[in-house]
């Protein structure tokens, strides 16, 4: 054998063994969350946390999550501020970039920088006063006030729109305009629609911050009996049921669950809408 | 992030041009369906809704922080200007200052994140089996809710649980290992290591983005020119992609000074693990001390608005904004020249 072919051969092992390290530590935390969501509370006092449990067919976990952490309701809330949230900051981002690319008027370009700016500032922080400004609204504690807050059009889904407009041909807008459409028309009629593959990456990418969105549900949802959402759910299981392992692992695959039905079935765009969120520069 | 100008559009949307549309009958349908109107119409109302929320939860909070950051005051009831007060103490408060020292953790963490993601990035572009399945593995982490990621390390870093059985099989002894998660040597360590689990498959996916971008030709080429797997990294992927690389390391620096939800939620901020906002969410939610949670968020703010002139430049610098060349090129030419001219 030369020693060429023993370079390429070493150099392949040691790819795959990055790979399968990299894959190991990935899931593991995971994985070992399954096994310990599948075992009686005796089984997780008596056993070490790697083996495995006797029955796979063991749901109590899950069964007493749900009820305690009221992942009934969790579910539901997440659910209508995720459809309520996404159909609102598409609307708005889409027209809004519409407006900014297709019209050129005094002040097109300081509206751009003042949602340039805006980025900068970290949400957290802001939290500060947004909490004040939420308060003498009387929005603690009311879904929908939550909602619009969530709605605050973030520079990227802008910014992904805007190229997007970039893209389609003006001819489009103008044999609408020379049929008598009006410019809501070319907008809602026209363009509107084929902005599809770009709603499908804002989508994606708002998605998963809104579902996973637990500051501000914290901070604005405090009644955890009503306005409980699949983030903040788990957040049942920090005071006295701290311990019980068994129970937490089975609350934490309860919220991944959906997520992960989610990848397996949209893997492609998830891909993909990051790609296009990242050469945004 | 560049948004560029306003590219040249057809006449109908420029504000002369806009005459009219096919109706010409005198009617509140045709008054408000004329071009002009109708264009005003159009950006008025397109851009009232987003331009509100803007104003209401981003500008006048904004606004409202910075004078917040002058007052000794709670959300509700008296509140007592004090100037400079809150600013001092940002500056002299052991945990505050303290709290951005530990950004340093989470810097170190964001360039080791970037540093695998490239690396596994450019593995998986080229051919390899199961490719889409490490690829998935290391992936998901990323679409695992924060608190989910807290309770799963927590339940990780456990004395004798998962990460202390490995390390056992590893031939570790329990004896000799330290407490992950209260053992101040080592826990901003295990903290900032779990931000790196859950990112680093987005910084690949976004990696494997660019790289998939880079014309496929110079592959091609690299392969007639006998490059291996290594050379054609250094060489065609890396100044292909570098731009996007820079930007990331820039972006992981501002995102190191805002880091919030790993120690909030793995530890709450306990055994010296509390990062700025840790602290800062604490003094303003649970002291209820506004004017200096407001005072801190603007001192951030400001690091990050410098953080951000600098990349800014970097990228003036190094690539050139638009069409407009590099300018370290541009003097790297002047000084060319120069020499020549005093050569002679």
């Amino acid at each position: 054998m030369s020693t060429a072919k023993m370079k390429r051969i070493i150099i392949s092992i040691l790819k795959y063994f990055t790979l399968i390290l990299g894959g190991f530590i990935s899931v593991l935390p995971i994985v070992v969350c399954v096994i310990t969501a599948f075992k009686t509370p005796e089984e997780y006092a008596s056993t070490n946390v790697m083996t495995l449990p006797k029955s796979w067919f063991y749901f109590e976990n899950f069964i007493q999550a749900w009820s305690q952490a009221n992942m009934g309701i969790a579910f539901r809330n997440s659910i209508i501020i995720l459809v309520f949230v996404l159909a609102g900051s598409i609307l708005t981002g889409s027209m809004l970039a519409y407006v900014l690319s297709r019209f050129k008027f005094r002040g097109n370009g300081f509206i751009r920088n003042l949602f340039l700016f805006a980025s900068l500032l970290p949400g957290i922080a802001m939290q500060v006063s947004v909490y004040q400004i939420m308060y003498s609204l009387g929005w603690i504690n009311f879904l929908p006030g939550y909602i619009i807050m969530m709605c605050g059009t973030d520079i990227i889904s802008i910014y992904i729109f805007i190229q997007f407009f970039e893209n389609i041909p003006d001819s489009l807008d103008e044999s609408a305009i020379m049929d008598g459409c009006t410019y809501f028309g070319v907008f809602f009629r026209i363009l509107f629609p084929l902005l599809k593959p770009a709603i499908v990456t804002v989508m994606i990418l708002k998605g998963v911050g809104v579902y996973n969105e637990y500051y501000t549900a914290n901070l604005y949802l405090q009644d955890k009996n009503r306005l409980v959402t699949v983030a903040t759910s788990l957040f049942k299981f920090t005071g006295p049921l701290g311990n019980q392992y068994n129970y937490i692992c089975a609350g934490v695959i309860i919220t991944m669950v959906p997520a992960l039905i989610v990848f397996i079935l949209c893997q492609k765009q998830i891909y993909g809408g990051l790609a296009a969120g990242a050469v945004k520069g | 992030m560049r948004t560029g100008g306003v590219k040249a559009r057809p006449a109908f949307y420029q504000r002369k041009e806009c005459v009219g549309f096919m109706n010409e009958k005198k009617s509140f349908k045709a008054w408000i369906t004329s071009g002009k109107v109708n264009r005003k119409l159009c950006i008025f109302t397109f851009m009232f809704v987003p331009v509100a929320l803007l104003l209401v939860f981003t500008y006048i909070p904004f606004f409202k922080m910075i004078g917040f950051s002058f007052y000794d005051m709670k959300y509700i009831g008296e509140r007592e200007f004090v100037g400079l007060k809150n600013y001092l103490e940002v500056f002299t408060r052991q945990d505050c200052f303290q709290a951005l020292k530990l950004s340093l953790y989470y810097i170190v963490a964001s360039f080791i994140q970037l540093a695998l993601a490239l690396y596994f990035a450019s593995v998986l572009s080229f051919k390899v089996k199961g490719s889409g399945v490490f690829k998935g593995l290391m992936f998901f982490p990323y679409l695992v809710c924060g608190i989910a990621v807290g309770f799963i390390f927590k339940f990780f870093y456990t004395r004798g649980f998962v990460l202390d059985t490995v390390l056992q099989w590893c031939g570790f002894n329990l004896e000799q290992l330290p407490y992950w998660l209260r053992d101040t040597r080592i826990n901003n360590i295990s903290v900032a290591a779990t931000s790196v689990w859950r990112y680093m498959g987005q910084g690949m996916v976004m990696f494997i983005g660019a790289i998939m971008s880079v014309d496929a030709s110079l592959y091609e080429a690299g392969d007639i020119d006998g490059a291996n797997s290594f050379q054609k990294f250094i060489y065609i992927i890396l100044p292909s992609i570098k731009t996007i690389i820079v930007l990331n390391m820039i972006l992981s620096i501002t995102g190191s000074l805002s880091v919030f939800e790993p120690p909030y939620v793995i530890t709450g901020g306990d055994f010296g693990t509390g990062t700025y906002f840790v602290i800062m969410n604490e003094l303003a939610h649970e002291s209820q001390k506004v004017g200096l949670a407001s005072a801190m968020a603007i001192v951030l703010l400001i690091l990050i608005m410098i953080a951000t002139m600098i990349q800014k430049w970097v990228e003036k610098y190094y690539f050139g904004v638009g069409d407009a060349e590099p300018l370290r090129e541009v003097r790297k030419r002047k000084k060319r020249l120069e020499a020549k001219g005093g050569a002679r």
